[in-house]
């Protein structure tokens, strides 16, 4: 068996990336569609880790851990903007919320 | 070496498992479990690249803050209405055929560089062993990096007060 070297890490976080693109792109429940986003963050994360660990460099740690801080802030003030969104319009479907669309 | 590739396919397996699980289901609290496997295999991938602190920081963080907020917020919207509409929207092909392309060139240039990324196993230099992990993220945290530390505390800060806003019934 080959030995797990950078490059299957890089294809794994490439397939979880696509993965969480897919989600952003075809869901319309928004819900989830914040959920794909936690999914492409980690995609990031898992980069920064593998090349950390590969460059014997503590930077790339230092980075996945700005990175988890932004995944925080933006699924708080995602979610609030839910909540919102939904005591006024009654929908969490993202097609529905159309009111800048000509 | 056999037990790290065993455990690196069982972690694969559970992340990208958790994360078609996590776009698939129909009921958000279904997909919110999936992401949660699919985090707690991340996480057991960041034990294997020895990043241990942000192994701690991704199960503390990421499945025990931002999970339960999901599923405070889940509770606190309505998803029965939503759960019996359609789950796709109808770009649904566009999306995939783009995600393809990107899919495509991104794994192209990984098989391109395939050799390129083989430093890891013969590179000499090695951190200090004799210091954790724990501290080397600490002193580069606020050594190196400790003006975007503070600006990453005043994001938060900002974070805090706009979602507060946002929920709030009035101003």
């Amino acid at each position: 068996m080959h030995p797990i070297g950078t490059v299957h890490y890089l294809a794994l976080s490439t397939a979880l990336l696509l993965i969480g693109t897919v989600g952003v792109l075809t869901r319309r429940n928004i819900v989830i569609i914040l959920m794909s986003i936690e999914l492409i963050l980690n995609a990031v994360n898992i980069n920064l880790i593998v090349f950390s660990h590969a460059l014997h460099s503590v930077s790339g740690q230092v980075f996945a851990i700005f990175v988890i801080t932004d995944a925080v802030a933006e699924a708080a003030v995602g979610l609030g903007i839910l909540i919102a969104l939904f005591r006024n319009k009654e929908t969490v479907l993202a097609d529905e919320i159309d009111l800048l669309k000509w | 070496m056999l037990i790290d590739t065993v455990l690196f396919y069982i972690f694969a397996l559970l992340v990208l498992g958790g994360g078609l699980l996590t776009i698939t289901r129909r009921n958000a609290v279904h997909s919110a479990i999936s992401l949660i496997v699919s985090l707690l295999g991340v996480a057991g991938l960041y034990l294997l690249q020895q990043a241990e602190f942000l192994f701690a920081v991704q199960i503390v963080l990421y499945v025990g803050g931002i999970m339960v907020l999901f599923l405070f917020v889940i509770m606190l919207v309505n998803l029965d209405e939503a759960a019996k509409e359609r789950q796709f929207n109808r770009q649904w092909l566009v999306a995939l055929v783009a995600v393809a392309a990107v899919g495509a060139q991104l794994s192209w240039f990984i098989y391109k560089g395939k050799d390129a990324f083989h430093f890891a196993e013969n590179a000499a230099v090695a951190l200090p062993e004799a210091v954790g992990n724990t501290e080397q993220v600490a002193d580069s945290l606020f050594r190196e990096y400790l003006l975007p530390f503070e600006i990453a505390s005043v994001l938060l800060l900002v974070a805090v007060v706009g979602s507060v806003v946002m929920a709030k019934k009035r101003i």
